[in-house]
């Protein structure tokens, strides 16, 4: 059966008056029914604009070449109007700041309603039922009185338990949350995290993306974990693997570095040392290099391609496929 | 034994809102005062880190302003080396504002912009030793640049010039330069990627070591407090939950909130995360304005009973260093 995504050599480039931004630069995977995916990477890794062009999304100073097929469609180089039938209906996207992703005129119910209006063309009760049950099912108490209210009036958890309520107001194929629980205070991010993975055992056919910095939010959701560096996938694979046999020293420096509660002693190591890579200007080879503990000479000359190792692990990096 | 270096007791900070037409249509009178903190009490020695601890709208930044005499506080005392803030004349405030720095969240935010690395760390020693020679103050910044690990030659950049860790790393050589002994930093890394967050912790770290200072550390994250700690506060709604050394704190919690806040953080260790129970708690942060009676965590609470809508918890301290808020801690 073909995979419900599939990107194949993605790149994305951002101009700015600065000069081209190589923000995504060659990468390519697929995403099963059902799968979580969790996309790991710090800022400017490139994990947002994949799924940004994914979504037809990007900033007008954007441009996506390669093949994004989404149940064996073509989607990059469709127009926008076509586009929009695709997201919203198909694939939805939920972001980090709820704040900025609902508008502040609209009240919910309005906001919650314009979709499953347009691409189902639902009737004003139905639509209206649908999202009071999402909104109960998001575990919003007072469900029918917050859809009266604008964005404003509720909190900051309330807000995101929203938008993903209302990403899933067309019953999407594909769920991407971009930093979900990032903007919000702890107790509330672990409301967010049980409700993201009750509703992904609850419909199990629905692919579920999750786009995230944090290594221990990656830990609890994810099934198959991507991790990004400098616009590509340096490793991916089963949770477990990637977790407690990271092979690309890139992932062993990130979860070294992470601040843990629970390990045994409170020391942290500096296992990263250095910036990451300046994207307006690429250098040549791996662009982990100039950070790694061991680099070697065709390190310099020739990008590492993500090879697979034994079954779904692959690695991009010279020394672990030599 | 010795007085510690900064000592706060019974702190409170009340916000008066104004009255509102409504209110005052409604005869509430004279508005309603918001209080950022309550009771609030700490104590921090020469060379060691206290971390405090808790989320948005607990009052952590208020505390952090009040420590630096930016707020004034309605009730309670806070004393730096046995000298109470609230006494202190002009000239003996400026004295201390030259002992006691900050370094902020927002890297990039609070470094000026029209400003260059070298000038920005220059000015402290302008300002307090304004009888230093331009050789020596550009000496000074120099060696203090390379001791936060930047290179000589970026000493005439400009800091959009700079990645965040970079600026960071100016505030931080800022808030050294005139060799503080307690530096106030609130929320220093939450900006910053882990890869460079790792790199600031150790650098704060080291400077501390280096000049025995003290770092009064606010953060919401308790991951990255326990690296860099050796004690915890944790504030909920202004009033302290429960205080302790780190190594207690993080292995045997007593107070409901900071166990359910360490339950709640996800673990890098996908078998760990499958297993785990999360401690749930319910419900929305209550309005500052009008907090519950009683404890005011009782509404979010999975222990709460009767009681404590009806007593204020009273602080039960265990031993040197250690004690919580709560009605019905465990026996320890």
């Amino acid at each position: 059966m073909a995979p419900l995504l599939e990107v194949r050599d993605l790149h994305v480039e951002l101009s700015t008056p600065e000069g081209k931004v190589h923000a995504v630069n060659g990468t390519s995977f697929q995403l099963e029914e059902g799968e979580i995916l969790g996309v790991a990477g710090e800022s400017g890794s490139g994990k947002s604009q994949v799924f940004l062009a994914v979504m037809g999304l990007l900033a007008d100073n954007g441009r996506a070449r390669g093949s994004v097929r989404f149940q064996g469609e073509e989607l990059l180089h469709l127009s926008s109007r076509a586009m929009n039938r695709y997201r919203g209906r198909r694939m939805a996207m939920v972001f980090q700041d709820p704040m900025t992703s609902l508008n502040p005129y609209l009240k919910i119910r309005r906001q919650m309603t314009e979709g499953v209006r347009f691409h189902l063309k639902a009737t004003r009760r139905e639509a209206r039922a649908k999202a009071l049950a999402l909104l109960e099912r998001v575990g919003i108490p007072d469900a029918a009185r917050r859809l009266g209210m604008y964005p404003h009036e509720l909190s900051g958890g309330m807000r995101q338990r929203v938008t993903i309520a209302m990403a899933l107001m067309c019953e999407p194929r594909l769920l991407v949350a971009d930093e979900p629980t990032t903007a919000l205070d702890v107790t509330f991010q672990a409301q967010i995290l049980e409700l993201l993975k009750e509703l992904s055992v609850e419909d199990a056919s629905r692919s579920l993306v999750t786009i995230t910095h944090d290594m221990g939010v990656m830990a609890g959701l994810a099934h198959r974990v991507a991790v990004m560096y400098g616009g590509r996938i340096v490793e991916t694979g089963p949770v477990d693997d990637v977790f407690y046999e990271p092979l690309h020293p890139y992932t062993r420096g990130l979860l070294e570095s992470v601040p843990r509660v629970d390990a045994p002693s409170a020391d942290l190591a500096v296992a990263l040392p250095g910036q990451p890579p300046n994207l307006q200007r690429l250098p040549r080879g791996c662009l982990f290099r100039e950070r790694c503990p061991r680099p070697r000479d065709e390190c310099a000359v020739r990008s590492p391609s993500l090879l697979p190792l034994d079954g779904e692990h692959a690695v991009a990096c010279h020394e672990v496929n030599p | 034994m010795t007085e510690p270096l900064l000592s706060v007791r019974d702190l409170a900070v009340h916000f008066a809102t104004k009255a509102s037409w409504a209110d005052r249509f409604k005869g509430n009178g004279g508005g309603s005062a918001v209080k950022a903190l309550d009771g609030v009490h700490f104590h921090l020695r020469e060379g060691e880190t206290l971390g405090i601890v808790g989320e948005s709208g607990c009052g952590k930044t208020t505390l952090a302003r009040a420590v630096l005499g930016l707020v004034e506080s309605s009730r309670g005392e806070i004393r730096y080396r046995g000298r109470e803030l609230s006494k202190l004349g002009r000239g003996e405030l400026h004295a201390l504002r030259r002992e006691v720095q900050m370094v902020f969240q927002d890297p990039l935010a609070s470094l000026d912009p029209r400003m260059t690395a070298g000038d920005i760390v220059a000015e402290p020693l302008k300002t307090h030793e304004p009888r230093r020679s331009r050789e020596e103050v550009r000496r000074k910044v120099r060696d203090m640049l390379a001791k936060v690990g930047l290179q000589p030659e970026m000493i005439n950049r400009y800091p959009h010039e700079f990645s965040g860790g970079q600026c960071q790393r100016i505030g931080i050589a800022r808030a050294m330069v005139l060799a503080p002994r307690l530096v106030v930093c609130d929320e220093p890394v939450s900006a910053l990627d882990v890869s460079i967050q790792a790199q600031i912790l150790r650098l704060l770290t080291e400077l501390q070591r280096e000049s025995g200072l003290s770092l009064l550390f606010i953060s919401h994250d308790l991951s990255v407090v326990r690296t860099i700690c050796h004690r915890v506060t944790v504030l909920y709604l202004g009033r302290v939950m429960e205080s302790a050394p780190c190594d207690i704190l993080y292995r045997r919690p007593r107070h409901p909130y900071t166990r359910a806040l360490l339950s709640a953080v996800p673990v890098p260790d996908p078998r760990k995360e499958r297993a785990r129970r999360r401690i749930l708690l319910k419900g929305e942060l209550p309005s500052p304005w009008d907090p519950p009676s009683g404890c005011v965590f009782r509404t979010r609470c999975f222990m709460a009973r009767p009681r404590c809508a009806a007593d204020v918890p009273l602080w039960r301290s265990a031993g040197k260093d250690r004690g919580a808020a709560c009605h019905f801690l465990p026996s320890s």
